[in-house]
């Protein structure tokens, strides 16, 4: 079975399960190069941001995952053949400065490198912001990730994604899952000043993506 | 089947699709004739449910030609979407996770595995007696009391109208009438074109005399005209439609009436609850119609009753034990 293929199959299976709504708000699917962060709280985010991607976007966007969760086995297999991710090591997310180990800053900067990396390849990346699953209600602090690799390629679009009620199909500890239907909604990009403070920037991406879950 | 009753089927599907294409040509020109912003609203709004109906016709026409398992699979998942539906909107808590599995994935394909094996007697009360017991006692071993009745009461309903009503639709599948060829889809096509018919019809009375609202509190757009012209035109139908059943034409308008009006229940009940909940439609999956659910939700409710009615009047008793 080829990847594409698989893809596909995996793209229309995460649609029939999770029934996305899809909304558009203040821009268009299009071939720009954009990173899409969204709040997290199910293992089913990812996959099903990336399933209601036009089909050419979709090979085109690559999700960033925790190596630790997807490196083992299948999930490996699936994770590297079909979603194509970038693996990168939890908790290295954060500020390159904010922490005193030597080891997490390593860990920090070449998370970094990887994504950009990505970006030049022109690949349109997903992020989750919030580093970990939360439970649904509001969206909780940034990681000041999402703010390095900005300064890094500026020019990349950075779009709001809000999803919800994918905690209601598969909530945390859950194997079996409840097929209720979610939501995705897309933002207008996020307009930083070019000279934007990280503590700025990071706020106003997350009173983006606070305000789309409102919308 | 004997060329009878595929001449009648022949017959039924050109009439459906005569009335759509009258319809969507009737919906070109007054695309082209109505010029207010409202009215165009309107047509535009009337064309996506003529579209709509085309999609649906055409699904509906391949699950009959597959047999009675299509049509059991069709509603099978007709009720797995609308059950979705319904639990999105009327909201559940991480407790009730398990318990929706199992409403889900077990009761809903067993339901319908029974009413395809011709298993009446329990068809009938899996959900009334087993899945009503098993709900509570389930949702007992999530640990959490909070909201106990009416998280159990929201999901027993759900699947009382999601699945056990529905399945209704093709359980008359199973009907054993004598003189009427047993597994004969036309009694379920007359189901559902009368009460389709009753409902696109009170929509066009509506739209062009309507003025009394028959129901402001809970469905400010129905209205008496509508009503009474949509089950009045729809029951002309249905007792036109007579030869196509087991009933005389009076027995078939009689039948009709109890669709529509049933129908009409499932409406206004339906759209209390949206309205509760403060939405206009259960979903968007049909374009123009809203959800499954709003285009269900007089099937939900006339289905039960036009079984059993039937049932109970042509279906030939079934032997006795004799001591």
């Amino acid at each position: 079975m080829s990847s594409q293929f698989l893809a596909r199959l995996i793209a229309a299976s995460a649609r029939l399960l999770a029934g996305p709504t899809v909304r558009w708000i203040g821009l268009q699917p299009g071939r720009r190069q954009r990173v899409y962060f969204a709040n997290h709280t199910s293992h089913l985010d990812f996959v099903v941001l990336w399933s209601v991607l036009p089909h050419e976007m979709r090979r085109r966007t690559r999700p960033v995952a925790a190596q630790d969760y997807w490196s083992t086995g299948l999930r490996r297999r699936i994770a590297v053949g079909v979603f194509h991710a970038v693996l990168v090591e939890r908790g290295a997310k954060s500020a390159p400065q904010s922490s005193g180990s030597t080891g997490h800053l390593d860990a920090a900067r070449r998370t970094l490198e990887q994504l950009v990396e990505a970006l030049d390849k022109r690949y349109s990346l997903i992020i989750f912001p919030e580093g970990t699953r939360g439970s649904g209600e509001g969206v909780a602090a940034f990681k000041s990730g999402i703010y390095y690799l900005w300064r890094q390629r500026p020019d990349v679009e950075f779009i709001p994604v809000h999803l919800s009620n994918l905690n209601r199909i598969l909530p945390k500890g859950e194997i079996l899952p409840v097929p209720v239907i979610s939501h995705v909604v897309f933002g207008p990009p996020l307009q930083p000043e070019a000279n934007e403070s990280k503590e700025s920037f990071l706020a106003k991406a997350h009173r983006a993506l606070e305000e789309l879950g409102r919308s | 089947m004997n060329f009878h009753a595929d001449h009648q089927m022949l017959r039924i599907a050109g009439g459906v699709f005569a009335g759509l294409l009258v319809a969507s040509i009737a919906g070109s020109i007054l695309k082209r004739t109505v010029k207010s912003e409202h009215g165009q609203a309107t047509v535009d709004n009337m064309n996506a449910r003529v579209r709509s109906w085309w999609i649906m016709i055409v699904i509906f026409a391949f699950s009959f030609m597959v047999g009675p398992g299509g049509s059991m699979v069709l509603f099978a998942l007709i009720s797995l979407l609308a059950l979705r539906e319904y639990v999105s909107l009327i909201g559940s808590v991480r407790a009730d996770h398990r318990t929706l599995f199992w409403s889900f994935f077990v009761f809903t394909p067993i339901q319908y595995w029974f009413w395809y094996t011709g298993w009446y007697g329990l068809a009938v009360i899996l959900i009334p007696v087993y899945a009503f017991l098993f709900v509570p006692t389930r949702l007992v071993f999530a640990h959490d009391t909070t909201g106990f009745l009416d998280r159990a009461a929201r999901i027993h309903w759900g699947l009382m109208v999601c699945v056990y009503c529905i399945s209704y639709a093709p359980a008359l599948l199973t009907l054993n009438i004598e003189g009427y060829p047993k597994q004969d889809a036309k009694l379920l096509l007359f189901l559902v074109i009368v009460v389709q018919m009753s409902d696109v019809l009170q929509y066009i009375w509506g739209k062009l005399l309507g003025k009394r609202k028959i129901a402001p509190a809970i469905s400010p757009n129905k209205t008496w005209e509508g009503f009474l012209g949509g089950v009045a035109s729809a029951c002309a139908l249905g007792t036109g439609l007579w030869w196509m059943t087991p009933f005389t034409p009076l027995q078939a308008l009689g039948m009709s009436l109890a669709i529509t009006l049933m129908g009409f229940a499932g409406g206004l009940t339906m759209s209390a609850i949206k309205r509760d909940r403060g939405v206009k439609d259960f979903g968007e999956m049909i374009e123009g119609h809203g959800g499954i659910l709003d285009r269900m939700d007089s099937i939900c409710f006339s289905a039960p009753l036009f079984f059993h009615l039937t049932r109970w009047f042509f279906v030939a008793p079934h032997p006795v034990i004799k001591w």
